[in-house]
């Protein structure tokens, strides 16, 4: 029987960045993916005619350009395009946008507040200084603080100097970022309702906190540290939705060739004597691999893929405690037409932007409490947008593709699993509170994708739906993610390696994690990764 | 939407100002006047608003400063107005020199601090009365200048929009200003201001100016701007006026050894990288601080890098030899030893010397000025000329014009 | 204005139990100390008042669980009346519809009432959150590490730190780096499965802070208060005889015995500053009093706004003082009752304990919800003492005294305390009567204290008692502002001695103290 050198659990995007690396690295990989198609939550589908949807993820920033460049993936198909600053519609008519252009950005907030117009300028000094702190650690496996090692101690002191090397001011921001909720943050600088929720909307995306949660302020650094062609913080389309990524990443591993096997579900990992050695599938067959590298969540894999006597009962017990709560959904519409806006001029580049309903941080709050109370929330917060109005390949030629994000839906509705009906629920929020900003809206819509967690986990296989394979609280971070003593791509069994968003750093179509875990397991092999760039230098 | 009190429908303000979005570059209340001269079509952001390099020749623009008089529109300015009763006071702890010597009538050139003694902007303060003042920089501070006057009886409201701004510099200057009506602008000494009528309204002239020259700024309500560009135009007719773009003025500036936020130095709230802030004292504003006076922002610290010898950078006007300008070269110490950089250079006309500013790494500028060189890259046909040369320390400013201070000014 | 012809050596304002520490502890030092108090008595929020004739309560902190060993050490408390023996410890009960649940000794080192599965867990969990608590309670009597630059003691400090995480073991300090910044929901899910317990803990955890159990960093509060001791036992308390008062009372003496020169009814209106340095005090009577060292034991908003001004201090400093957060959500509730209440289920000692209503975490997550959009709790988490069943003084024969802290009672809230205070009485007897069945007939007078009352009476702005949130953002480095955490303040000759400074508030004396040995090194 073949014996893989390695084999990638999941097509996901962090599973065929793995693949790619540990391919051109000389080692003969198998990626097999459970559904028909690969890319786990970064695919683009076709589920009624003419419209590609970005089924999960839908827009691009996290993902690091090193990679795809690395990787060849533009040779690949690979095309990001940036979009307008987004807009937050107001309940009293009004819209506030965020131009690209920094003057007409400060001249719309001078329609809400001069002052805040004016405070932009030091708000983005301030969180700028706090990315460039962050950007070169997604890069770099987290050091062990308990260990010894001389690399952990190197890691460390690497971390300790960075720290050092700001100035007084900024260090006392950075311990304040890390603890502080996005709301209290922004009351420092800005006096404006809409303003804020503005820009809170970064510290809540994919978390299972409110705005008002502390932890949060760093969440919106985890949105903000990505970069388009080098716009630090700027987010763009994946041409063709956000399974381009993966196709590219697919197209790359073959044509270096790598094998993928789709509609191929894994049932659990093969140990022999606590080494991992290859996988069995559903259906009986066994694979050979010398290394197992899963792409799935570390609960899915520890907890459904291992058997429970192959783990310590430390790990188990720490991958059972990993918080992996699902909080948001998502809904997909295949329109007709444009949908018309009454609060926006016609000519308008929002039509062209990400656009939001919630216009405070109260309204963004309480609709997290419907989260902590086990019910989807009855007025979303959404994150919108229309790709098809820059990318023309997701539509035919007058209709339109809509994304919506939606927080926040619980993984569970009271303590039980979710229904249709439940489901049907969900997606009438969605569309009434698009409906009332967009009259009409309900006319334009000739098909429709609804995914609450439960959509999620069952075919993405994201447990509990969480779209980050794990909340980004500080207990999940760093050297804490997933588990503490295993925070560096390595499992308790020997052979069988993480790589999935679950691991540093953490979720977002960022292929960091793919990649940090292949430089681990190249040198657990002693092997060279001159193939892999360093991270871009940050100046 | 349950939870939430009746809305009301936004301001008709509000509203209207959405359509902003049509005109990334605003005009200033100028725009047609300099558009009709604007021949050259060469047009940058100034703060948002579209504003000229040049309008027809750089040089002949220069020119005009040092030989007749230059209209340059200087409406994009930054502009608060701070009012009450404790607008003296208030602006002696914003800024850096002691307001209270400052009189009615008067302006001065002033900066100001955050608290760890960086320097947020340089800019100029006019004393409009007792109790009025108008702060005029190069970038926006409301939330500082807000956050600034708690506790204080004062006002502060932003203006750069509703007051348009002239600066008419040369030597004609005076002459044109006295020809076109404006009785009794001989009075004025460098720094006096004055307010003069004006189309049923007033206009506020002061004997200031960035180019080191005889020359006046004046301030009006925008909707008086039109008229009194015309009455300005046609009083210097005769005198040679011409209105000129950025770059003449930059030139004129450089050459009276001034600097600029953000070219010369960067402001604290936009240095991204924490080593680029400047204090007062590493970029030649250390005149401004008065210890003696009452508290201001920044003191504390300043006096601190004093004292324990913490001042890091030193801002210098170097002349170089040769005629090659060395914008943004790096400069030596012995040729081989990196101390600082350049920040704007040029031949200089009225000199005849090849000037610089320069921010170099302290000790050197500071007590080691000897043996330092500049390295310039002049592209010459797609190929870099490297010449490595010698530069001097000297005083600014470089150009010293008797007829920019003289009393009565003089009329030619 | 009239000068006094005293100068001193050191101004104290304000006569709270922190201010007289730091007083007592300046003047133990050699100092010549003037401690002025704006009330009519010292204690600030240590005070045992009567709100009912013949009715006496201890108005705002109601019971002793933190204070400082050294401050006693350094006082000698003992010698001045202070009194802890392990018989006067009390114990804790979480009541509840099943039954309550009672932890006794300290912090439940018996815990009766529970199922066997879930007393060897709570073992468990208790030792190992005490465990932690230790590893961070040097820093309560420590200044906080410098980030401009740290001393060869801040370095030695953060190293003996980083040393006892290495005798955690591997897995322990691995468990103490995940869990240092969690919520307290979670960690309780994770290890307890009784509803009462864990509501108790989520109530701890968050008690005196604007939070809820599922907030991130909220375990940080039960930390802090497993940090405190006394009577050399972590995690006790104990209902002082006489009430608080009497703690007061012996530092006080304390203070007396060492020279302290102590004004009541002295307002300080302005703190002088001449060049950059605070040289004095004006009293609201306009009397000045000049010294080399002002040390603020009041609340660092109202110092450096109102007493200091902003003229004298930077821009930003201003800035960072006004954003401290300081809305309080707690409420004080002082019941003169007819007879002593009987809460269902609950034994004589207990009811000489702290009785607390928090039936789950959830229960308290949704008492918080309301407090973030300025609505009070619609059923209210509180912890009651019957004080008189202590010390029978506190009531007139055979009546009763209870006190209470109310959670969540928001300082801002939106439809005005005027018009809510009547109706979140209401809420709040509707809990009691569940717990207490019969209470609201024996009623003879209530006195409910909102934020709004305690910040006017007690001069702590926004009610609250930390005079700060205590939260991971205004602790340590960042307490009171990031830049100023050392009690040094941008005066020369300033100091901050309260509880808005490192470590926090509670009745411990630690920033007091802390303060002191500040200028007491400084000088050295």
């Amino acid at each position: 029987m073949k014996a893989w050198d390695a084999i990638v659990i999941g097509g996901g995007h962090n599973g065929l960045v793995n693949a790619c690396y540990l391919q051109r690295a000389g080692l003969d990989v198998l990626v097999v993916e459970k559904n028909d198609w690969v890319g786990g939550a970064a695919t683009s589908r076709e589920l009624t005619p003419g419209f590609l949807y970005s089924n999960c993820s839908y827009v691009c920033s996290l993902f690091r350009p090193e990679i795809m460049r690395d990787l060849e993936l533009p040779r690949f198909g690979l095309q990001v395009i940036s979009y307008e600053g987004g807009a937050v519609f107001t309940r009293d008519g009004d819209y506030l946008a965020n131009y690209r252009d920094h003057d007409a950005h400060r001249r719309e907030f001078a329609r809400f507040s001069k002052r805040d117009a004016e405070a932009y300028d030091r708000y983005s000094r301030d969180v700028t200084r706090q990315c460039r702190f962050i950007q070169p650690l997604l890069m770099r496996t987290a050091p062990d603080p308990t260990s010894f090692r001389p690399r952990d101690l190197g890691e460390l002191i690497y971390l300790g100097k960075k720290f050092a090397g700001l100035s007084a001011e900024e260090m006392a921001l950075t311990l304040r970022f890390w603890t502080m909720s996005i709301s209290d943050f922004l009351d420092e600088y800005f006096e404006t309702d809409v303003i804020k929720a503005n820009f809170a909307l970064s510290g809540i995306i994919g978390t299972a906190l409110g705005p008002m949660s502390p932890g949060t302020a760093y969440v919106l650094l985890h949105h903000y540290m990505g970069e388009v062609d080098g716009s630090v913080g700027a987010w763009g389309y994946a041409r063709g939705g956000m399974g381009a990524v993966t196709k590219a990443l697919a197209a790359s591993f073959k044509a270096s060739g790598g094998t993928i096997r789709t509609g191929t579900e894994v049932d659990h990992v093969l140990v022999r004597n606590g080494k991992a050695k290859g996988v069995v599938l559903a259906g009986g067959e066994e694979i050979r691999g010398k290394l197992v590298i899963s792409n799935a969540d570390v609960k899915r894999t520890f907890l459904k893929l291992v058997e429970e006597k192959e783990l310590p009962d430390i790990f188990l017990r720490r991958v059972r405690n990993f918080k992996i709560r699902g909080s948001s959904g998502k809904v997909n519409i295949a329109l007709d037409s444009l949908p018309e806006f009454p609060a926006l001029p016609k000519d308008s580049p929002v039509y062209r932007a990400d656009m939001h309903f919630t216009d405070s941080i109260e309204r963004m709050e309480r609709a997290y409490d419907d989260w902590k109370a086990g019910r989807w929330s009855a007025d979303p917060f959404l994150d919108m947008m229309i790709p098809t109005t820059l990318d023309p390949t997701m539509a035919p030629p007058g209709k339109h593709f809509m994304s919506c994000f939606v927080q926040y839906a619980p993984p569970k509705i009271d303590g039980r699993d979710w229904t249709d009906a439940d489901r049907d629920g969900f997606a009438e929020s969605v569309i009434a509170q698009i409906a009332a900003y967009s009259p009409g809206f309900r006319d334009r819509i000739l098909h429709m994708e609804v995914r609450t967690p439960r959509e999620i986990e069952a075919e993405v296989g994201l447990t509990e739906g969480n779209i980050f394979q794990g909340e980004l609280t500080f207990d999940q971070l760093l050297f804490n993610r997933p588990v503490p003593g295993y925070a560096q791509y390595r499992s308790p069994l020997s052979g069988l390696y993480m790589c999935g968003s679950s691991t540093h750093p953490g979720g977002g179509v960022m292929g960091a994690p793919g990649r940090n875990a292949a430089a681990e397991i190249l040198r657990d092999l002693a092997k060279p990764t001159l193939h892999m760039s360093p991270a871009h230098d940050v100046i | 939407m349950n939870h939430h009190p009746t809305i009301k429908p936004p301001s008709h303000a509000r509203t209207l100002a959405q359509s902003h979005f049509r005109t990334l570059r605003l005009g200033t209340p100028f725009q047609p006047r300099i558009d009709a001269l604007g021949f050259k079509q060469d047009w940058y952001s100034w703060a948002g608003y579209r504003a000229p390099h040049s309008l027809w020749d750089e040089e002949l623009e220069y020119f005009a400063i040092r030989s007749q008089a230059a209209l340059f529109d200087i409406s994009p300015m930054t502009k608060y107005r701070i009012e009450g009763p404790d607008a003296e006071a208030y602006l002696d702890r914003v800024t850096l020199r002691d307001v209270t010597r400052l009189k009615p009538g008067r302006v001065h050139y002033t900066a100001w601090c955050a608290d760890d003694g960086f320097v947020l902007d340089d800019g100029t303060l006019f004393r409009l009365s007792p109790t009025r003042f108008r702060l005029c920089s190069q970038e926006r501070h409301l939330p500082w200048l807000l956050d600034s006057a708690f506790q204080y009886d004062v006002g502060v409201e932003e203006e750069t929009e509703a007051v348009a701004g002239l600066a008419l510099q040369g030597p004609t200057s005076f002459a044109i200003l006295r020809d076109a009506g404006f009785a009794g602008i001989e009075r004025l000494k460098v720094f006096d201001l004055a307010e003069f009528p004006h189309d049923g309204t007033s206009v506020t002239i002061s004997r200031t100016g960035f180019t080191g020259d005889l020359g006046y700024e004046l301030f009006a309500p925008a909707d008086k701007a039109l008229s009194l560009w015309d009455r300005l135009m046609a009083a210097g007719e005769p005198r040679g006026i011409r209105a000129i773009g950025y770059t003449a003025l930059n030139r004129a500036r450089l050459e009276a050894g001034l600097i600029v936020a953000n070219a010369d130095f960067t402001t604290s709230e936009h240095a991204i990288r924490t080593d680029r802030l400047r204090m007062p004292d590493e970029i030649g504003l250390g005149f401004m601080i008065d210890p003696e006076k009452g508290h201001f922002n920044g003191r504390r610290a300043i006096l601190e890098a004093r004292a324990k010898k913490r001042l890091r950078h030193m801002l210098v006007g170097l002349e170089i030899e040769g005629n090659i300008p060395a914008e943004h070269a790096i400069v030596y110490y012995r040729r081989n030893q990196e101390v600082g950089l350049v920040s704007a250079a040029m031949w200089s006309p009225m000199a005849k010397r090849n000037i610089a500013l320069a921010s170099l790494q302290r000790p050197y500028g500071d007590t080691i000025a000897d043996d330092l060189w500049v390295e310039i890259y002049a592209m010459r046909e797609l190929q870099y000329q490297k010449l490595m040369k010698r530069a001097k320390v000297v005083p600014r400013p470089f150009v010293k014009l008797d007829r920019r201070t003289a009393n009565p000014p003089a009329d030619f | 204005m009239t000068s006094s012809d005293l100068n001193w050596d050191a101004i104290v304002i304000g006569g709270g139990h922190n201010g007289l520490v730091a007083a007592a502890t300046l003047a133990k030092s050699g100092r010549k100390v003037v401690l002025l108090e704006a009330g009519n008595e010292v204690g600030g929020a240590a005070r045992t008042e009567e709100f009912a004739p013949g009715f006496r309560v201890s108005t705002v902190a109601h019971l002793l669980n933190r204070l400082h060993p050294d401050v006693t050490k350094t006082l000698e408390l003992e010698h001045h009346g202070l009194k802890v023996e392990r018989g006067d410890f009390v114990p804790s009960v979480a009541l509840s519809k099943d039954g309550p649940l009672v932890l006794h000794g300290a912090y439940g080192e018996v815990l009766a009432g529970a199922s066997p599965s879930e007393q060897s867990a709570w073992k468990e969990l208790r030792a190992q959150l005490l465990r932690y608590a230790g590893i961070l309670k040097p820093f309560l009597s420590r200044r906080p590490p410098d980030l401009a630059g740290m001393s060869l003691a801040e370095m030695t400090g953060l190293g003996q730190t980083a040393l006892a995480l290495k005798k955690l073991g591997r897995e322990d300090m691995r468990d103490f780096l995940r869990v240092l910044l969690m919520n307290v929901y979670d960690l309780l899910d994770e290890q307890l499965s009784d509803d009462r317990l864990k509501g108790l803990l989520a109530f701890d955890a968050t008690l005196g802070s604007h939070l809820g159990p599922r907030s991130p960093t909220s375990l940080l509060g039960l930390y802090y208060r497993l940090a405190g001791e006394i009577g050399g036992l972590a995690g006790a308390q104990m209902q002082p005889k006489g009430g608080m008062g009497t703690i007061v009372a012996a530092i006080r003496a304390a203070a007396e015995k060492a020279g302290v020169s102590i004004r009541q009814a002295s307002p300080v209106a302005k703190v002088i500053v001449e060049k950059g340095r605070a040289v004095g005090v004006v009293t609201q009577s306009g009397e000045m009093l000049r010294a080399k060292t002002v040390v603020s034991a009041i609340n660092p908003a109202t110092t450096i706004l109102d007493l200091v001004g902003p003229r004298e201090v930077d821009t930003g400093f201003v800035r960072k003082v006004k954003n401290i957060r300081m809305k309080g959500d707690a409420a004080k509730l002082h019941l003169a009752l007819d007879r002593p209440p009987q809460f269902a289920g609950v034994d004589a000692a207990g009811h000489t304990g702290r009785l607390v209503i928090a039936p789950s975490p959830d229960h308290v997550e949704r008492a918080f919800n309301p407090s973030k959009y300025g609505e009070f709790s619609p059923e209210p988490v509180m912890e009651i003492t019957l004080p008189s069943l202590v010390d029978a003084s506190l009531a007139p024969s055979g009546a009763c005294v209870l006190s209470a802290v109310v959670q969540y009672a928001p300082y801002a809230l939106k439809e005005g305390w005027s018009a809510g205070k009547p109706q979140f009485l209401k809420a709040i007897m509707a809990q009691l009567e569940i717990y207490a069945p019969g209470i609201g007939a024996t009623v003879r007078h209530a006195e409910l204290l909102t934020p709004a009352d305690i910040e006017i009476r007690y001069r702590m702005p926004g009610g609250q008692w930390h005079h700060g949130e205590l939260q991971a953002d205004q602790m340590l480095m960042s307490r009171p502002v990031s830049g100023w955490s050392g009690y040094d303040t941008p005066l020369e000759g300033l100091f901050l001695a309260g509880a808005g400074s490192h470590p926090g508030g509670g009745i411990s004396g630690a920033p007091g103290l802390n303060a002191a040995r500040r200028i007491i090194a400084m000088k050295a």
